[in-house]
């Protein structure tokens, strides 16, 4: 898997534009690992040096900062991924009876990638700041919520192979769509 | 208390996103007003006896704020909008960044003419990808109406406006580490003094406010400080974004005056609690405050109110709990979370979180030790006071908070190695 890396035309652009925001070269290092993990999916080894050299820093700084955060795989991951909250509101509203009923569905244990790449999963302990949808996952980048076992059973299939192709949106609109709206109207 | 919009009146309105609809409804109006009116100390005064605090968690007032910022130094000053939402329970800015953002520019422009600021970042959260495409976008537009860059709304005022994206640490909404962060480095807060005020971003004195304390802005000004101040109560002027989540009838958000009592917040607005059941616990403002119990439920929402009562109103995430809800899981569900977040830089809370979470656990899986309590209690203070920012802080507030509380909860999962809400013993 050790080919080098380096941004398409597109990309280069953008960066040269995100470059251009920052008094210094460093500040740069967050969308330069976005820009990266948009383009090939998780942040490789070549990806580091890539970036390294660009931003002008020792790689090791890239390291560092890479494995800070949590959002940057480092691996190829499914081609949907999905994020359960497991923080306090989504569980007092249930997350771990969706959390079990996720890794029956899918088989694999919070971490993992389906068999046939279709999914990856974790459960996550931060709260993913939709409490109001709770229990609530994120689908690559819509907001899915309140979740029950059917519900997440839809989704899945709504976005599953047959239904969907790669990086397509899933079908089924974000239920947080609805439920986004304001309040109704409380009484005064 | 009267239903009063400031923040909250285009939530659920999918136009208010567009630039040209927004100022139709009188939008930029207020930051016209201050550019082309006022003097930039004018603006700071104004805001000051507004009594606008801070809504991303500290509560300091707004104004103050800004009239520390040397504007002697020679070195350019940053405004960075805080829109990191990662306090367990908080989802209130995030509606203003889907609904209404250019009501946050609006306030980014205010802040920005007050304290002679020419670029702004705005530093989101990563997971809040549509948020941000939503910013983006309105962002964009602002530039090309000539909202936004070399003349702000057509004055002779120039301010770039940036969007960065986090990418997932909860520490990073402290604002040193945000500062840090947007260096491009992992975000391990800095030791204060000196403040970002006077020594923060690129070394440049710098203004970190809170998304919905910048969205404020526009109204106070074109209604003037007297008019908000009166909205809300003794030096907390104005409204905040309730979020309101847990065993609730309707989770959401709810704009009130400050000054709202919590009774009113839950049964009235939220709708009471689901199944009618009896409520057990009310986490008042985010995971990191003390929980409070039912006696304490007709304490005002407001920033000194809630202080008085030993916790605080934080960000203003109020999590309901249901008289279902085991208090012993709930804080280790809360020091899971501190423990994974902790940025490892201290050893009191690297270490602390991680030996409270792991009392917390044994004691849920029926291994507790008599002992426990004490031992929670002597972590406690061994973890006060002793750590660079305030997560330890207030992941102390919280667990103690339950020890204290609900002791005999404790007790019973120690002593009876079982949990007495699923034994129907409370
Ligand atoms: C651990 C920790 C996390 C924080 N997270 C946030 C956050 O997500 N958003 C926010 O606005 N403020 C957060 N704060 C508060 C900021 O440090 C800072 O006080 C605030 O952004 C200042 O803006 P304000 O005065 O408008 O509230 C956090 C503080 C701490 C200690
Ligand atoms: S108190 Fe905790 S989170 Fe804050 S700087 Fe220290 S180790 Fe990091
Ligand atoms: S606790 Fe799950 S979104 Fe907040």
């Amino acid at each position: 898997m050790s080919s080098s890396f380096e941004f398409t035309a597109e990309n280069q652009e953008r960066f040269q534009q995100i470059l251009s925001r920052y008094p210094q070269k460093r500040a740069a290092m967050l969308p330069a690992l976005h820009l990266s993990h948009e383009q090939q999916g998780y942040i490789s080894p070549e990806v580091e040096e890539y970036v390294a050299k660009l931003l002008e820093v020792p790689l090791v700084d890239v390291h560092e900062v890479l494995t800070f955060y949590s959002l940057y795989f480092q691996r190829p991951m499914g081609r949907h991924h999905l994020r359960l909250c497991m923080s306090i509101s989504c569980w007092i509203r249930g997350c771990d009876e969706m959390r079990d009923h996720l890794r029956a569905k899918l088989g694999v244990e919070s971490g993992s990638i389906t068999e046939n790449g279709t999914f990856s999963w974790e459960a996550v302990p931060d709260c993913l700041g939709a409490c109001e949808l709770a229990p609530m996952m994120q689908l690559d980048k819509d907001y899915h919520g309140p979740l029950t076992a059917e519900k997440l059973d839809e989704i899945l299939e709504a976005t599953s192979p047959n239904h969907s192709s790669r990086n397509s949106a899933p079908e089924v609109p974000p239920t947080s769509k609805g439920r986004n709206s304001a309040p109704e109207a409380p009484p005064t | 208390m009267p239903i009063v919009k400031l923040l909250s009146e285009h939530f659920g309105n999918g136009q208010a996103k567009e630039l040209d609809w927004y100022r139709k409804q009188g939008g930029y109006e207020g930051a016209r007003k201050a550019l082309i009116e006022m003097q930039p100390q004018q603006v700071i005064d104004e805001v000051i006896q507004s009594d606008l605090r801070g809504l991303g968690g500290a509560g300091f007032p707004t104004g103050r704020k800004w009239n520390f910022v040397p504007q002697d130094t020679g070195k350019p000053i940053y405004l960075t909008a805080n829109a990191d939402e990662s306090e367990p329970g908080t989802f209130k800015d995030r509606y203003i960044l889907e609904w209404d953002p250019h009501r946050l520019l609006e306030g980014i422009i205010i802040c920005a003419y007050a304290v002679g600021i020419h670029t702004a970042y705005i530093y989101i959260r990563g997971e809040y990808v549509r948020p941000a495409e939503i910013l983006q976008e309105a962002i964009d537009e602002a530039y090309r109406e000539g909202v936004l860059g070399e003349r702000v709304l057509g004055q002779k005022f120039q301010l770039d406006v940036y969007l960065h994206r986090g990418a997932g640490a909860y520490i990073c909404g402290e604002e040193t580490g945000l500062l840090e962060s947007l260096e491009g480095k992992k975000g391990w807060p800095r030791l204060k003094p000196p403040f970002p005020a006077v020594v923060g971003l690129f070394g440049c004195p710098t203004v970190v406010n809170n998304v919905e304390t910048l969205s404020h802005l526009p109204k106070i000004l074109l209604n003037g400080a007297a008019w908000f101040a009166d909205i809300g109560c003794e030096h907390n002027g104005g409204t905040r974004l309730f979020a309101l989540s847990g065993n609730v009838n309707r989770p959401g958000v709810y704009e009130l005056p400050l000054g709202t009592s919590m009774r009113e917040l839950i049964y009235e607005h939220g709708g009471g609690i689901v199944g009618d059941k009896a409520l057990k616990a009310v986490i008042p403002g985010g995971a990191s405050s003390a929980v409070l119990t039912e006696e304490e439920l007709d304490v005002t929402l407001d920033f000194d109110s809630l202080m008085k009562a030993g916790s605080m109103l934080g960000s203003g995430a109020v999590i309901v709990m249901d008289r279902d809800v085991c208090m012993v899981k709930a804080s280790q569900n809360i020091m899971r979370f501190f423990s994974h977040e902790s940025c490892g830089q201290c050893t009191p809370c690297r270490e602390g979180t991680d030996w409270v979470y792991r009392i917390l656990t044994r004691i849920v899986e029926g291994n507790g030790i008599k002992d426990d309590i004490g031992h929670l209690t002597e972590l406690g203070e061994n973890m006060t006071g002793t750590s660079i920012c305030p997560l330890c802080d207030g992941s102390v507030m919280s667990f103690s908070s339950y020890v204290q509380k609900f002791r005999s909860e404790f007790e019973y999962h120690i002593h009876h190695k079982q949990c007495d809400v699923e034994a129907g013993q409370c």
